[in-house]
């Protein structure tokens, strides 16, 4: 079947089977391997992407339910080479290793601030519950989404 | 990689247009709404449809309003709308308890009652919930409508009362006075199944249990209605030791097995334990000491 998923803003149309899982159209897209793929399984969070703003696991949506909606992937984050304050967060705190599950931990982060400017720890926990971090212990996970928070507050007054 | 067998797919634009496409296919097609159940059981190949019909479009199956005696819930509303709902808390609180742990905040972006129900997953809490304020589902065929109680909805294990050319459209819960309900659950880690969960409501009246429901996830092949609690509360006033003697009659009627979350005699343990603490938290609740 044909489809025409928005990715990041611009329009992909392929051919694909109707099977074909979103994480797979998505990575196979030039330039657009990001988000990453782990367990399969709806239980890591390694593939999450936003949907039409809000987190959703790639791999178990299929790319033919996501014709007409807006999807977001990472690599959306960066604009001119300017950073998204929750990626800034993440290299201040050093809240990466491998950096396996940190495409979905921004992508999660990225719409709770969206929803949430300021996020208690717990909330911050809670949002990324879905989520499987098996280097950083979470802790400096936390502290990043944190950074970014309080990085967006103090743009948003000017200081 | 996992990757579910081939199938054709298409979207329905009407809950008409979605009856008859499901009515023309028959047994080999499956509904699709958030697919956070169906697709890893396709993924695994244990569900092989050969149509899938998406219903996400169908936004008119998404709502959760009060009308008459009863609060309705489309079948397409997701976990996050029901985590979220203030109606919904109010009247029937449980929901708000049992979502707050079913799975993790993104997958509950996806996840829908209907899809829920209809997985008839033994350990997957909203049905446990539904049976507990006894429910009714609304399913819609061909021919028209019918209403079926939540008691009559599980034939058995992933089976439901939804037969072929059928679709599930909304959940109704009955409105009462003095009623109270909680749902408690202990699972390993955010996002796995329950070990054991129990759902309870109790509706008082002059202090006396005038009803009450009481079901239990994922210590059985489907969900477990203590019908014997039941009987056993009824026109009591209830009383720590009345709910003790209830969470044993749910540890024997209970028919757990052994896995990686635990051994049977844990897991009738736990049924005995949270039915007892759903069932006081329901009663705080119904007479306002707690909310
Ligand atoms: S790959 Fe999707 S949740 Fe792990
Ligand atoms: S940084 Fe390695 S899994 Fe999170």
């Amino acid at each position: 079947m044909d489809v025409s998923i928005t990715v990041n803003g611009e329009q992909v149309s392929r051919e694909i089977e109707p099977r074909q899982l979103l994480v797979h159209f998505i990575r196979e897209t030039p330039g657009l391997t990001g988000t990453h793929w782990g367990c399969d399984t709806s239980n890591c969070g390694a593939c999450v992407v936003l949907m039409d703003g809000a987190p959703v696991k790639s791999c178990t949506i299929l790319a033919a339910m996501t014709e007409g909606h807006e999807i977001r992937t990472v690599e959306s984050l960066e604009v001119d080479g300017q950073l998204d304050p929750v990626q800034m967060g993440f290299h201040e705190t050093h809240a990466l290793q491998c950096g396996f599950c940190t495409p979905g931990m921004l992508m999660t982060a990225r719409a709770l601030l969206d929803e949430n400017p300021d996020p208690t720890d717990l909330e911050i926990r809670t949002a990324i519950s879905g989520a499987i971090c098996r280097c950083t212990g979470y802790k400096n996970i936390v502290s990043a989404v944190r950074w970014a928070a309080e990085y967006e507050a103090a743009a948003k007054q000017g200081v | 990689m996992q990757t579910p067998a081939s199938f054709e797919y298409e979207r329905a634009t009407s809950v008409e247009g979605a009856i008859a496409s499901l009515q023309r296919l028959g047994s080999e097609a499956r509904i699709i709404a958030g697919g956070h159940s169906l697709l890893p059981m396709m993924k695994l190949r244990l569900a092989n449809p050969e149509h899938l019909i998406d219903i996400n479009d169908l936004t008119e199956l998404s709502y959760i309003r009060e009308e008459g005696d009863e609060v309705l819930i489309g079948a397409l509303t997701r976990h996050v709308d029901l985590l979220k709902s203030e109606l919904l808390f109010r009247h029937a609180p449980l929901f708000r308890d049992a979502e707050k742990v079913i799975a993790d905040p993104v997958v509950r972006n996806r996840g829908t009652i209907g899809g829920s129900l209809c997985q008839a997953d033994a350990a997957e809490d909203l049905s446990a919930v539904c049976s507990a304020v006894k429910a009714k589902v609304v399913i819609r065929g061909a021919g028209g409508e019918r209403v079926v109680g939540m008691d009559e909805f599980h034939v058995g294990p992933y089976v439901t009362a939804v037969g072929d050319g059928e679709l599930l459209t909304e959940v109704r819960i009955p409105l009462r006075q003095g009623g109270g309900s909680a749902h408690e659950k202990v699972e390993r880690r955010a996002g796995d199944w329950a070990i054991a969960a129990a759902s309870a409501a109790v509706w008082l009246d002059a202090g006396r249990i005038a009803d009450s429901g009481i079901a239990l996830s994922a210590v059985g092949l489907t969900t477990i209605q203590l019908s014997r609690a039941e009987e056993l509360l009824f026109g009591k006033a209830p009383s720590d030791e009345l709910y003790t003697q209830a969470g044993e009659i749910a540890s024997a009627d209970c028919s757990p097995s052994a896995d990686g979350r635990g051994p049977i005699d844990y897991k009738r343990h736990l049924a005995g334990v949270l039915t007892k603490r759903a069932l006081l938290r329901a009663t705080a609740r119904a007479i306002h000491q707690e909310v």
